[in-house]
Formats: structure tokens, C-alpha cells, sequence
């Protein structure tokens, strides 16, 4: 565990961040978690901004809390802004990154869906659609087969694994609210039972 | 599209999106299928399926790309802001009040288990939309079986190969779409 650096930041180095968070924004094809190796060699290993404990709890943070997971990068501007002096600083480290992340990619994205859905007719529009969705449906079941078996011997943690299961199984065939199941894997995890 | 139910004002999207993202433990995406598709029925299988490709195939966080699309749909770009609010406002305050509460109670062992109970909850969600989406490929017009030989490909080269999310999506992806193309003469 490294300690967290102390920073005394410039403008410039805010602008830098902004300036790099606007160009992950457009190399994240496939999502802004794949641009963790990117982030990871820019703000730790060029700057020094962040320890690799408070990147990794940027992470862990985002994924366990409700929300979408792209709010590790809010975190990482919150940490970096802590680092370089308190509140002020680490909200001002929330509104680069996250703007930085958002904006490209955002206006892209609206403005792709917009054409889209003036020319729906078009062979090339149509055939896109079709064409994607085994693909991008097939990836949504592997994402959720990579996060059921990250870091999880299946010989120790096969309750695990039954609860993942047990949790497809109901949700693909009743109308339950997922909270209800939320909250179940909370209680049996709380009390060591998974 | 008339007689479907649909969000009544910008504000209705902001409300729905925070609270669904209020739900996602682990990511948003299930939920969004969850909550627009089967219970409020805004978009039908298909149309989330073909949403969806697009906001996985452009740069950026792709839950966002899909709430600023569905917002769109409905009030243009107003309803885009709405959503992309809704998504982002609520769930960034608490997940900085967590990151201060983390580091008193974040290696508490009944914490660090109901995380981990509620994170095999939330893959178990993931892997029973991506089931019934399936339903999605039937009316396919690459039919069944290309479509569950491209499911498979992407599948194993994604979770048996390691390979990065966005190769399987971009080359995979492009001999879909060509088959597609090439099924669709004009």
C-alpha cells in the first residue's frame, strides 16, 4: 500500500486532465472500463496523482454502489482533488474528469442515434442492427459470466456461484423485483453464508 | 407509436433514470431491459437490442450513450439531458458519500460480504437479460442459426480467449453487419 501523494496543482494540470479525459472519452470503444490501462499509466505512472490503492478503491467504489460504473472516474477526479488539497479541489476534479469522459463521446453518440433514427430505411442502417444484435447480446451474458467468476475458487465459493444462478433462473422467468433479490444476496453475504 | 406507453415530460426520464440507476448494483444496463422494456413497455426487445448495439459501438460509457438515446427519442435533445441527469445526479452524490463512509467501514467483514452477496445477485441479472433478449434474435433476419454461431464466437473469445471487449465487438461486429448487408439486396 503507497501512500496517497500530496499535490500543489497547477491550471495547466487541471487542463491537462480535462485534455486527457477528453481523449479517453474517445478511445473508449466497448466501454470507459477499457481504458483502465490507459488511465492507469497517465495518472499514476506519468503524474503521480493518485496511489494505486485509491485508484483501486475508485473502482471497487463505483462497482458496489448503485449507479452506473463510470462513476469511477468522478472518484478518481474526487481522489485526485483530496490529494491536492480538500473539497473545493476534489469537486473541481469531479467536474473535469466526468465532463472530460462525457463530453466526445456523448455528442457522438446523440448525434449517430439521431441520423439513425431519421433513416431508418437505410440498407446500410438496417443491416447494422441486425447485424450487431447476436453480438451484443452475447456479450451482455459474458459480462455477466466475468463478473460471477472474478477472483472466486469454485471449490470455496460455489454458494456464490448458486446464487448467481438461482438469480438468473428467477429473474429470466417471474416478474420479481430485482431489489427483493438485492437485498437477499446482501443478508446471506452479511451473514457469511456466501 | 402513438397508442404505446411513453415518458410524459422530460422530467418523468429524469425521475425513471434515477431510479433505475438507483438499482443497478454493478451496472445499470439489466435494469434499464428491466424497467423500460418490461415493466413501463416504452421500447419493445427489439428496439432495446438495437439501441443498445449502437451505444455499445460508439465511443464512450455505454449506459450513457443508451439513456442519452432513449431520452432523444422522445423530446429530442431536452429529453437526452433529462435522461443523462436523471442517470448521473443522485447515484454521483451518494457514490461520493460511499467513497468517505468506505474508508472507515470498507474492511468491515459483514460489508465486504454483502458486497460480494449482492455482486452474484447482480451478474445473475445480467446473464438472465442477456437470455431473454435471445428472444430478440428469433425474428432475426440472419436467422437462427448465424445468429447463434456469432452469440458463440463472441462468447468464447470474450470469456475462454481474454480477448479485449472491443476487438471481439468490432470484428465480430463487422461480419455481422456485412451478412446483413448482403441479405438485405435492394
Amino acid at each position: 500500500m503507497s501512500a496517497a501523494p500530496i499535490l500543489a496543482l497547477q491550471w495547466s494540470d487541471w487542463l491537462d486532465l480535462f485534455m486527457h479525459y477528453l481523449a479517453f472519452s474517445m478511445m473508449s470503444v466497448g466501454g470507459a472500463i477499457t481504458t483502465l490501462p490507459e488511465m492507469h499509466r497517465y495518472l499514476i505512472d506519468q503524474q503521480y496523482w493518485l496511489s494505486d490503492a485509491q485508484f483501486n478503491a475508485s473502482i471497487a467504489i463505483a462497482q458496489s454502489a448503485p449507479g452506473p460504473n463510470i462513476l469511477f472516474v468522478a472518484l478518481m477526479g474526487w481522489n485526485i482533488g483530496m490529494n491536492a488539497g480538500g473539497m473545493p479541489t476534489a469537486l473541481l476534479g469531479v467536474l473535469l474528469a466526468m465532463a472530460g469522459i462525457l463530453l466526445p463521446s456523448s455528442t457522438l453518440a446523440y448525434l449517430a442515434a439521431r441520423w439513425g433514427h431519421e433513416n431508418p430505411q437505410l440498407r446500410a442502417v438496417r443491416a447494422f442492427k441486425q447485424g450487431m444484435s447476436p453480438i451484443v447480446i452475447a456479450l451482455l451474458i459474458a459480462t455477466g459470466w466475468i463478473l460471477a467468476s472474478t477472483h472466486r475458487n469454485p471449490i470455496t465459493d460455489w454458494p456464490l456461484w448458486l446464487l448467481t444462478a438461482f438469480t438468473a433462473l428467477i429473474i429470466w422467468r417471474s416478474k420479481i423485483h430485482l431489489l427483493w433479490l438485492l437485498a437477499a444476496g446482501a443478508v446471506l453475504g452479511a451473514f457469511g453464508l456466501v | 407509436m402513438s397508442d404505446r406507453p411513453q415518458p410524459s415530460s422530460p422530467a418523468d426520464l429524469f425521475f425513471s433514470f434515477t431510479w433505475l440507476a438507483l438499482q443497478g448494483f454493478g451496472g445499470v444496463l439489466a435494469i434499464v431491459q428491466q424497467e423500460l422494456v418490461v415493466r413501463k413497455r416504452w421500447l419493445t426487445q427489439e428496439e432495446f437490442v438495437e439501441e443498445w448495439a449502437v451505444a455499445q459501438i460508439m465511443p464512450g460509457p455505454n449506459v450513457v450513450n443508451l439513456c442519452l438515446m432513449i431520452g432523444g427519442r422522445y423530446f429530442g435533445l431536452r429529453g437526452a439531458l433529462a435522461a443523462l441527469a436523471g442517470m448521473l445526479t443522485v447515484p454521483l452524490v451518494l457514490v461520493l458519500l460511499l467513497a468517505l463512509a468506505y474508508a472507515q467501514y470498507g474492511s468491515r467483514p459483514d460489508v465486504v460480504g454483502a458486497l460480494r452477496g449482492m455482486g452474484a445477485v447482480a451478474a445473475g441479472l445480467i446473464i438472465a437479460i442477456g437470455f431473454r433478449l435471445f428472444d430478440a434474435l428469433k425474428t432475426n433476419l440472419l436467422g437462427l442459426p448465424v445468429s447463434i454461431a456469432l452469440g458463440s464466437a463472441c462468447f468464447i473469445g470474450v470469456v475462454l480467449l481474454r480477448w479485449p471487449q472491443a476487438y471481439v465487438l468490432l470484428g465480430l461486429g463487422a461480419v455481422g453487419c456485412l451478412l446483413a448487408y448482403r441479405k438485405l439486396k435492394p
